[in-house]
């Protein structure tokens, strides 16, 4: 199998991006993907290592797990205690930055290019994703913390309303497993360091490069970091999220404005039936001031300042979501119009006229997705880590242009069910 | 240390490109100024356009008028229909939005660089030529209600914040909210809205700056066949007013459904009006980063870190501002302590400073952290405009930018102490404080100390 993989992402390397953007990619000898674009107009490079390490993984009774771990492997590793990190790192200009999410646990360096001070801060890159000491001490301020935060969180209507939303939406799966209080309280530091031997690997690694250095060095630094990582194997997903029957909860809350979330999990990531569901939405809420939510919601109505939807595509079913908040007395209405739009739209699809409005936004937008280092590692980052095609970004603009009007009400019937919509109010009257 | 290392990037022979050979600017006969900054890295530009008035030029009785005025902006023309422009906008492949602040408005688009004149064209178009329909204006003005309750009266930091500020200045116009207070947007007419358009939208009271793979010289043609026509006006001699001097600390508290209380302290503060001669604000700013800068930096690793009496901290300074400034400290306290524990464990931090002053190697950290995010900062177009334009919305011309950095690099441990000393002083401070209240209007926590 092993064997079997290495030749499959063989022929890949050979394969380069057009359209300007050329990813190289190629295995590490230690068995890590590795993505580069070489870039030389500024003297920087940024440096990002991916883990199938989100809070899916968390284990069974520990949500919180993998969100901590992340958070911990700055804070005290190998020689250096967490003073020394941050100093060092500010000494010679770098940041860390990353986080964990539902699916991928990242850590991101940000460097000056010049061997002096990319040298010294690749080394503490290595050492915090190599020997993170969870010291216990840390470990429990931070859990403090993070407790304190989770409260907070509770006392405010979008987190209330986005945590009972994701709950009715993933019922049985781990995307609608919730941290508490109490699950962080019970937390020992031998659980990260467990979930840090675990699903720190470098078989379940994409690491990605950008920035001014050669192919060569990014062999060299690449191995670098996936040499020195436990040993291991790819996580293992989680059966699918099954969908589960539509539902309306509403929940109170003091607020003056009610939080409104409408949807249902629906299309994983590397679906061709994204693209369909993707230019369709265009029209329906993810156009910003030209979508028709918002003229119905907010430009017709003056309900919202905000109204969206979008489609979330993870690892397995992201949401499809429709979201906005109102004045609470008007809640019922501002969501029947929200409804009777989606329906319109579930039943015409865009006009002819929409399609084209969508397709020349999202193809001839597409400049904007890659005008920064910044934007290039996260989309090289997101191909590798969701093992999109290599030429995703120059296959996006047609396969934009080949939707039809028929693909989309196709996609969005088998996708988003009326009967099957779930509905979270929070400060509902 | 490694400055000596750090310097030779700043000055390096593309970055000398980008700092003096580039921006381009000319100003036009109706006395709009155009700024281009070359940046060929990808084939995008973004076009900002920047009018030099925000709420602090409002009167009380109208606040919010500017930022309503923002929303209108999108609601057409005699020969671009309501929404219209946001439509024209997202077919060039484009994004577009706008903001308001104390000091001013802002219009901006990012495209695909051929869309730049399409883009040119209907910011000169709404310059001069807005309607300001009744009905279009009704149905906007409840979108911004709306957008007050989601920012402020629903969100118990900036509803503190809105009232701090009111505290703290009691005749400076930075007493309003930007949004302006819901009694003020409940009475405010579309004639409000048109007369503040007719009296400050107008060339000579604007300044347009664009970044991207474009030509200096092809975008001077365009805004002279754009934006020469318009016609500008002579703007109203706008009064001073000035805050009276603060003697003696203000308090505030305020309830606001929450778990965690917040403190937050501001002391009155110098701003940067003379790039050259001013030195005081850059002292301030080093100040700031020694104590916030990163996550070792003071603040955090003694309050946070080994106290643990916060459960976060952070300052909050800008030294360009066309008002008067303020630096705050603000934070949480950790479980078991209160906003007392936390304001003396701030004061103590304070003290320090003006006592033992700041070392070397703190100093060198963050000016190395300071040059090295000037590298950064190049990454991103967007950035690159907003700080020519926000530069110059304070009275600061863009060619200062580059002094302002080497001012920054000069500043020395004693005049970081020499601030520290003279503006943390009780006298200037207000104090506002987030007393959480229960989500179910019962009592939870035993009552914060708000006063001493």
């Amino acid at each position: 199998m092993k064997n079997l993989l290495t030749a499959a992402f063989a022929l890949l390397v050979a394969q380069t991006a057009l359209a300007g953007v050329k990813i190289e990619h190629w295995v590490s000898p230690s068995g890590a993907r590795v993505y580069f674009v070489e870039s030389r107009v500024l003297p920087m490079l940024d440096v990002q290592v991916d883990f199938a390490a989100g809070s899916m993984f968390d284990p069974e009774g520990k949500p919180g797990v993998a969100a901590l771990t992340r958070s911990g492997l700055d804070l005290g590793a190998g020689k250096r205690n967490e003073t020394e990190i941050a100093e060092q790192l500010a000494d010679i200009g770098a940041n860390l930055g990353g986080g964990a999410d539902t699916d991928r646990a990242s850590i991101a360096l940000r460097t000056l290019s010049a061997r002096d001070k990319r040298e010294p801060a690749l080394d503490i890159l290595r050492n915090v994703l190599h020997a993170p000491r969870f010291e216990n001490d840390i470990f429990e301020r931070e859990k403090a913390r993070t407790i304190a935060g989770l409260k907070e969180a509770m006392t405010r209507p979008e987190s209330i309303g986005g945590k009972a939303f994701w709950a009715a939406m993933y019922p049985g799966h781990p995307y609608g497993r919730q941290a508490t209080p109490e699950s962080i309280a019970s937390l020992t530091r031998d659980d990260l360091a467990s979930f840090h031997a675990r699903y720190y690997n470098a078989a379940n690694a994409s690491i990605t490069l950008v920035g001014d250095i050669s192919r060569k060095d990014a062999e060299k630094i690449a191995e670098g970091i996936a040499a020195g990582l436990p040993k291991g194997e790819a996580a293992t997903l989680p059966a699918a999220p099954e969908a589960p029957a539509g539902r309306t909860v509403k929940l109170p809350h003091p607020a003056t404005q009610a939080h409104v979330y409408i949807g249902l999990p629906a299309v994983e990531r590397g679906n061709p039936d994204y693209f369909p569901l993707l230019v369709g939405n265009y029209t329906l809420g993810g156009g910003g001031f030209v979508s028709r939510l918002m003229k119905e919601v907010r430009d017709k109505r003056g309900f919202a300042y905000s109204v969206y939807s979008y489609f979330a595509p993870m690892r397995q079913s992201g949401p499809f979501q429709i979201g906005l908040q109102t004045k609470r007395s008007q809640a019922g209405e501002a969501i029947k119009v929200a409804r009777d739009v989606l329906d319109g739209f579930l039943k015409e699809g865009p006009s002819d006229e929409e399609l084209l409005a969508a397709k020349a936004n999202l193809t001839g937008s597409f400049p904007l997705r890659l005008d920064s280092n910044k934007k290039l590692l996260d989309n090289a980052a997101a191909i590798g880590f969701f093992g999109l095609p290599l030429d995703y970004l120059d296959q996006y603009q047609a396969k934009i242009e080949a939707v039809t009007v028929d693909q989309i009400k196709a996609a969005f019937s088998r996708y988003v069910r009326p009967a099957d919509l779930i509905t979270v109010t929070v400060a509902a009257d | 240390m490694r400055m000596q290392q750090l310097i030779p990037f700043l000055l390096a022979p593309w970055l000398l490109t980008a700092a003096h050979a580039n921006p381009y600017e000319t100003t036009l006969q109706n006395g709009l100024r155009i700024i281009v900054k070359e940046d060929r890295r990808a084939p995008t530009a973004v076009q900002m356009v920047w009018y030099r008035i925000g709420s602090m030029d409002e009167v009380d009785g109208a606040s919010g008028v500017a930022h309503v005025l923002e929303h209108m902006m999108f609601k057409g023309t005699p020969s671009v229909g309501p929404g219209e422009f946001n439509k024209r906008v997202a077919a060039a492949g484009g994004r577009d939005n706008a903001f308001t602040s104390r000091d001013y408005t802002a219009y901006f688009q990012q495209v695909p660089k051929e869309k730049l004149e399409d883009m040119i064209q209907l910011e000169a178009d709404r310059m001069r030529h807005l309607n300001v329909d009744a009905k279009e204006f009704t149905q906007e003005i409840k979108v911004v209600m709306e957008e007050r309750r989601m920012r402020t009266d629903d969100n118990p930091q900036a509803k503190l914040f809105e009232q701090m500020n009111a505290v703290a200045f009691q005749a400076h116009p930075y007493r309003r909210p930007i949004i302006g207070w819901m009694n003020d947007l409940e009475t405010m007419t579309a004639a409000d809205a048109k007369a503040w358009y007719d009296t400050w939208y107008v060339p000579n009271n604007a300044y347009v700056v664009i970044t991207g793979d474009v030509d200096h010289k092809e975008i001077f043609a365009l805004a002279e066949k754009y934006y020469g026509p318009l016609e500008g006006h002579a703007l109203p001699r706008s009064k001073p007013q000035i805050e009276p001097a603060q003697h003696g600390t203000r308090r505030i508290s305020v309830k606001a459904p929450a778990e965690l209380p917040v403190l937050i302290m501001g002391y009155k503060a110098p701003i940067l009006r003379d790039a050259d001669r001013d030195s005081e604000p850059y002292a301030l700013e080093m100040l700031s980063a020694i104590l916030d800068g990163h996550d070792a930096a003071r603040f955090n690793k003694k309050l946070v870190r080994e106290d643990q009496v916060a459960l976060s901290v952070g300052i909050d300074y800008d030294p360009t501002a066309r008002g008067p400034g303020m630096l705050y400290l603000h934070g949480s306290p950790s479980e078991g302590k209160t906003v007392a524990d936390l304001e003396a464990a701030l004061r103590d931090e304070i003290a320090r400073v003006q006592k033992e002053g700041v070392s070397e190697p703190e100093l060198k950290r963050a000016k190395a952290q300071l040059l090295a995010s000037q590298v950064y900062k190049l990454d991103s177009m967007f950035g690159q405009a907003m700080e020519i334009g926000q530069t110059e919305s304070a009275g600061i011309p863009y060619q200062k930018i580059d002094r302002m950095l080497e001012k920054l690099q000069k500043v020395s441990a004693a005049e970081v102490q020499a601030v520290a000393r003279k503006y943390f002083t009780d006298d200037t401070l207000t104090v506002g404080v987030l007393d959480p209240q229960p989500l179910d209007g019962k009592p939870r926590r035993p009552g914060v100390a708000t006063r001493h």
